[in-house]
């Protein structure tokens, strides 16, 4: 795992929106693992710092008002992240923040109200699905335990998109069970093949709906396998 | 007709709602309460959002305008379709 020195250390910028509410834990988990400390940016901002990557946290952005992340898609940073990614720039979305890339066309599909109606939080098993993104190579061969929150994290698109999905290698996460078998079983929230994490063409931009980084220590639920997938987030762009 | 809040505008609905092929489990939810207490034949349900958008006269092209943000804005492709009309 990688660990920076403050002046070695990249750039990465903490998108905040009024709901954010897992920014502090993103920054806790690079800044304490990595020795990264997180660039935050304020969502009426129209361009972004000098950034490596960007990250959009979890929370409920605008009250979830609308649709989750589609008010926060039109803020005024949201303009400035588009443009770094339309460059190559490296993005991760954790859950709220995956919602956000969805709405703001960075990630294909829609993220909707869980199957079961309720919220979920829970630990849950993820088996990394196959494609050359960085996540997919270097997570592909170990199954991941990662806490999942949320009301709307059904992954939905229609089968045409999903065909393309499956044939770019774009799915880097799928719901799975104990063997990291993908079944209707261990499909928590009712979605789409099990997806809960995919990646864009590029292979740049990451939207999941686990946590990794709530998965950092092990005195909170046991799990550190977020630290593999925040590492891999930054070999993304390094 | 102007819109009864702004005489200077004219009121377009727009009605949001998942595409009929995605399961929306609020919709299910009610149905299945309806029944449980009692409602017998409710065949279906079905759950939309309603928007009124009053938009000023001057603009040319309201309508065009209001259906530019329904379908930009209101709605999701990915998921949902839109009606709209002028009220």
């Amino acid at each position: 795992m990688k660990r920076f020195t403050a002046l070695g250390a990249p750039r990465i910028g903490l998108i905040d929106f009024p709901g954010s509410n897992c920014d502090r834990d993103c920054n806790d988990a690079f800044e304490r693992h990595f020795g990264i400390k997180l660039i935050p940016v304020w969502h009426t901002e129209h361009t972004l710092p000098q950034v490596d990557a960007v990250l959009l946290p979890g929370g409920f952005s605008y009250g979830d008002y609308l649709r989750s992340g589609a008010l926060a898609a039109h803020s005024p940073i949201m303009g400035a992240v588009k443009s770094f990614v339309s460059k190559g720039g490296a993005a991760l979305g954790i859950c709220n923040g995956f919602q956000i890339l969805t709405e703001s066309h960075l990630l294909p599909g829609a993220l909707l109200r869980n199957r079961g109606r309720r919220f979920i939080c829970k630990f849950v098993n993820l088996a990394a699905g196959s494609g050359n993104s960085v996540y997919q190579k270097q997570l592909g061969q170990r199954a991941l335990r990662l806490p999942i929150a949320h009301g709307e994290g059904r992954y939905y698109i229609e089968g045409e998109g999903l065909r393309r999905l499956h044939d770019q290698g774009q799915v880097a996460f799928r719901y799975a069970d104990a063997k990291g078998q993908a079944n209707d079983e261990s499909n928590p929230n009712g979605a789409v093949d099990n997806i809960a994490g995919i990646v864009s063409e590029n292979g740049r931009v990451m939207g999941l709906m686990p946590h990794p980084e709530r998965a950092t220590d092990r005195l909170l639920g046991g799990s550190v396998d977020g630290l593999a997938v925040l590492d891999t987030f930054l070999s993304s762009f390094m | 007709m102007s819109s009864p809040d702004y005489p200077s505008c004219s009121d377009y609905e727009v009605i949001v709602r998942l595409k009929p092929e995605v399961l929306d489990p609020e919709a299910r939810a009610i149905q299945e309460t309806l029944t449980r207490i009692g409602f017998a034949g409710v065949k279906g349900l079905q759950v939309s959002k309603r928007y009124v958008l009053s938009i000023e006269d001057q603009v040319a092209n309201a309508a065009g305008h209001a259906e530019q943000i329904a379908r930009e804005y209101l709605a999701n492709p990915v998921s949902e379709t839109f009606q709209i009309r002028k009220l």
